[in-house]
C-alpha cells in the first residue's frame, strides 16, 4: 500500500529526478546541536559526496536518512527529509520500509559471522525470498556486481571473516545490493582500508552510480573530488557550499571552502 | 641549574635502590616458585581424589562384576546376602531430574539472556542482572525445602497422581536453580557480538526481532551451548534438592511421578548411614562416584570442543 502511495507522489511531483530533498533538518544531541538547518537535494543516478572536517555533522547526517540516528539515545530532530514524496522523520514511515530502499555502508567492514552465501542472501531472506533458484542468483548477481564474484566463487560457504578487509567491505557492498535498494549510502567505506582495496571500491562506485543513487561522507577530499558528481562541504553543523564537484574544488565560492580544500585546516 | 640537581639526585636515589636488590636476595625469582606451589596444590588434590575414586573402584569390582553394575536393572544394596549392584535405575533418576531441569532451564534462561542483551534499557539490566546472580547465590538445601514444600504440594493439587518424593518437583526446582547461569553467561556472550554487525542488520531494514534471532542468537551460539553444558554438569551433580524431595527409591521407569533416587542422593544416604567401613556397599559408593565423575567429565569436554569447533571471531 505505501509502495504505491510512494510512486504515486513520485509521479505528481515534477522533480521525478529528486531522491532526497532535505529542508531545514536541525538535529541535537542532548544539548549538542550537531546540524543546523541543513537544506540538500540529492538527484537520481549521482554520487553525492560529503566532505568536511572531524566533527562536522556529516557522519550524522548520512546516518539520518536512513534513521539510524534514533539508535544513539537523547537524539532530537527537526524538519523535514522528504525521500521519493514522502517526509521520512514522520514516525508513521516505516522505518524497516525505508532501510530496503535506502541501504547503508559502514564505516569499518560488518559482515555477520557466516558464510558469504548466507551474508548476501540474509536480506532478501529476511524480506521473504525462499525459493532457493532465486537465491543462488541474487548471490551471484550482487557479488558481481560488488566486483568479488571471481575472488570468492570458489569458496561461497566459508566463513566471510576469511577475507581480507577490502573482500569484506565489497562484500557488505554486495549484501547490500541484494535487496536492490534505490540509494546506498556510504559513511567512509574506505577509512580502514588499504591504497589497493580502496582503487578498487573507488572504481567499483562508478558503475554502481547507473543503478543507484550514491551518497557518500569520506574524510578524503580527493576520493571526493574522484568520485563525486556534487560535493557538499560541511562545517560545524552546517553546509557551507553545495554544489558540481568540479566547482567546489576549482573555483569555490566560499572562503571557508577554499582553506578546507587547500588544507589550510581539518 | 635547578633542574639539572633534581635529575641528579633523582638518577642517584634509582641506582641506590639498584644497588641494594643487587645484594638482598631475589624477590623476583622467588614470586614464580611460590605461585606455581599455589597452583600445584590443586593440581595434586585433583589428582589424589580420582586415584582413590579409581582404587576403590576396582575394589568393589572385584565383589561385584562390571557387568552386573551396568546391566542389572535393580539397585538394592542393602542386603549382603541378596543385594543387586545395577547402576541403570540411579542413572535413570539423575537423567529425569536433569531433563526436566534442562526443559525449564534452556527455554527461560536464553529467552532472559536474548531480553537483557537485546531489549532491556542499561538501566533494567542494572537491576534485573545482580537479582539473577543473587538466585545462584541461595544455598541448595533451601531449594530443596523449597521443592518439598512449596513446589510438591502445589504440583499433587494439579496432578493427584503424584508421590510426595518424586523426580518432578527438584527436576524443575533445578531448573530454576540453573536458570541465572544460563542467562547470565549466554548473555556475556550475546553482548560481545559487536554493535556494529547489529547495525548491519538494521541497515538492511530488520526488525529488533530479527536482529536478535537471525543474527545476534547464531552469533553467540558457542558461548550459549557453553552455558547450556556448563548448567547440565550442574544438574547432574545437584545433590540436595534431589536429597530432600526426590526421595530415595531407585526405580528403573520414566515416569517422573514417582520417587527415584539420583546417584548423588545415594552417595548421601550411604555417608549417613551406619554402613560398616569394608563391606560392599561402603565400596559401592565409590564406584557410584566414578560413575557421576565420568558424566560430568564427558560434559566438561563437550564443553570445550564445543566452544573451540564454534567459536566465533568478529
Amino acid at each position: 500500500m505505501s509502495e504505491t502511495q510512494t510512486q504515486k507522489s513520485v509521479k505528481g511531483n515534477n522533480d521525478t529526478k529528486l531522491v532526497y530533498k532535505t529542508n531545514g533538518l536541525n538535529l541535537w544531541y542532548g544539548e549538542n546541536h550537531a546540524l543546523k538547518d541543513i537544506q540538500l537535494n540529492v538527484v537520481e543516478n549521482e554520487v553525492t559526496a560529503i566532505i568536511g572536517p572531524s566533527g562536522c555533522g556529516k557522519s550524522t547526517y548520512i546516518k539520518t536518512l536512513n534513521r539510524m540516528i534514533e539508535l544513539i539515545p537523547g537524539v532530537k530532530v527537526t524538519g523535514e527529509i522528504v525521500y521519493r514524496g514522502r517526509n521520512i522523520l514522520d514516525k508513521s514511515y516505516p522505518v524497516e520500509e525505508l532501510r530496503t530502499k535506502v541501504g547503508m555502508v559502514f564505516q569499518k567492514p560488518n559482515p555477520f559471522p557466516k558464510s558469504i552465501y548466507e551474508n548476501v542472501v540474509y536480506g532478501p531472506r529476511i524480506h521473504g525470498i525462499r525459493d532457493k533458484k532465486i537465491l543462488d542468483q541474487i548471490v551471484e548477481k550482487s557479488l558481481r556486481g560488488a566486483a568479488i564474484w571471481d575472488e570468492v566463487k570458489d569458496r561461497l560457504n566459508t566463513n566471510a571473516y576469511g577475507l581480507s578487509g577490502g573482500q569484506q567491505q565489497r562484500l557488505c557492498i554486495a549484501r547490500c545490493m541484494a535487496i536492490e535498494p534505490d540509494v546506498i549510502l556510504m559513511d567512509e567505506p574506505t577509512s580502514a582500508l588499504d591504497p589497493i582495496s580502496t582503487l578498487k571500491v573507488e572504481e567499483l562506485l562508478q558503475e554502481l552510480k547507473k543503478n543507484f543513487s550514491i551518497i557518500i561522507v569520506t574524510h578524503n577530499m580527493q576520493q571526493a573530488a574522484r568520485i563525486s558528481d556534487k560535493t557538499a562541504f560541511f562545517l560545524n553543523g552546517e553546509v557551507i557550499e553545495f554544489s558540481e564537484t568540479d566547482k567546489i574544488f576549482s573555483n569555490p565560492s566560499d572562503k571557508r571552502t577554499e582553506d578546507y580544500i587547500t588544507g589550510r585546516f581539518g | 641549574m635547578g633542574d639539572e640537581n633534581v635529575n641528579h639526585s633523582i638518577q642517584d636515589l634509582i641506582s641506590k635502590k639498584f644497588k641494594k636488590k643487587r645484594a638482598g636476595f631475589s624477590f623476583e625469582r622467588l614470586v614464580p616458585i611460590l605461585l606455581f606451589i599455589t597452583a600445584l596444590i590443586s593440581v595434586l588434590t585433583t589428582i589424589g581424589i580420582v586415584l582413590t575414586l579409581i582404587f576403590e573402584t576396582i575394589t568393589f569390582f572385584t565383589r561385584v562384576s562390571i557387568v552386573e553394575f551396568l546391566t542389572a536393572k535393580k539397585w538394592f544394596p542393602f542386603s549382603e546376602t541378596h543385594g543387586s549392584y545395577g547402576i541403570l535405575p540411579l542413572v535413570t533418576g539423575t537423567l529425569k531430574v536433569t531433563g526436566i531441569a534442562i526443559l525449564v532451564a534452556v527455554p527461560i534462561g536464553i529467552a532472559s539472556a536474548i531480553y537483557l542483551s537485546e531489549y532491556a534499557t542499561e538501566k533494567t539490566k542494572k537491576i534485573i542482572k545482580p537479582i539473577l546472580e543473587v538466585l545462584a547465590g541461595i544455598p541448595t538445601i533451601v531449594y530443596g525445602y523449597f521443592a518439598l514444600t512449596f513446589v510438591t504440594p502445589i504440583l499433587r493439587n494439579v496432578m493427584p497422581g503424584l508421590e510426595i518424593f518424586n523426580a518432578l518437583s527438584p527436576g524443575i526446582v533445578i531448573g530454576i536453580m540453573i536458570i541465572p547461569m544460563i542467562a547470565s553467561l549466554s548473555e556475556d556472550a550475546m553482548s560481545s557480538v559487536p554493535n556494529s554487525i547489529r547495525e548491519g542488520a538494521l541497515g538492511l531494514g530488520s526488525t529488533k526481532f530479527e536482529v536478535a534471532f537471525k543474527v545476534v542468537l547464531p552469533s553467540a551460539l558457542s558461548g550459549i551451548i557453553a552455558s547450556i553444558v556448563l548448567a547440565v554438569s550442574r544438574a547432574i551433580g545437584e545433590t540436595m534438592i534431589v536429597t530432600v524431595a526426590g526421595g530415595s527409591t531407585p526405580t528403573l521407569t520414566w515416569d517422573v511421578t514417582r520417587s527415584i533416587q539420583t546417584m548423588t542422593a545415594y552417595i548421601v544416604q550411604v555417608s549417613q548411614g551406619d554402613v560398616g567401613y569394608g563391606t560392599t556397599v561402603y565400596y559401592s559408593i565409590y564406584a557410584v562416584g566414578m560413575t557421576l565423575f565420568l558424566f560430568t567429565l564427558i560434559m566438561n569436554f563437550i564443553a570445550q570442543f564445543v566452544s573451540r569447533r564454534f567459536r566465533e571471531e568478529y
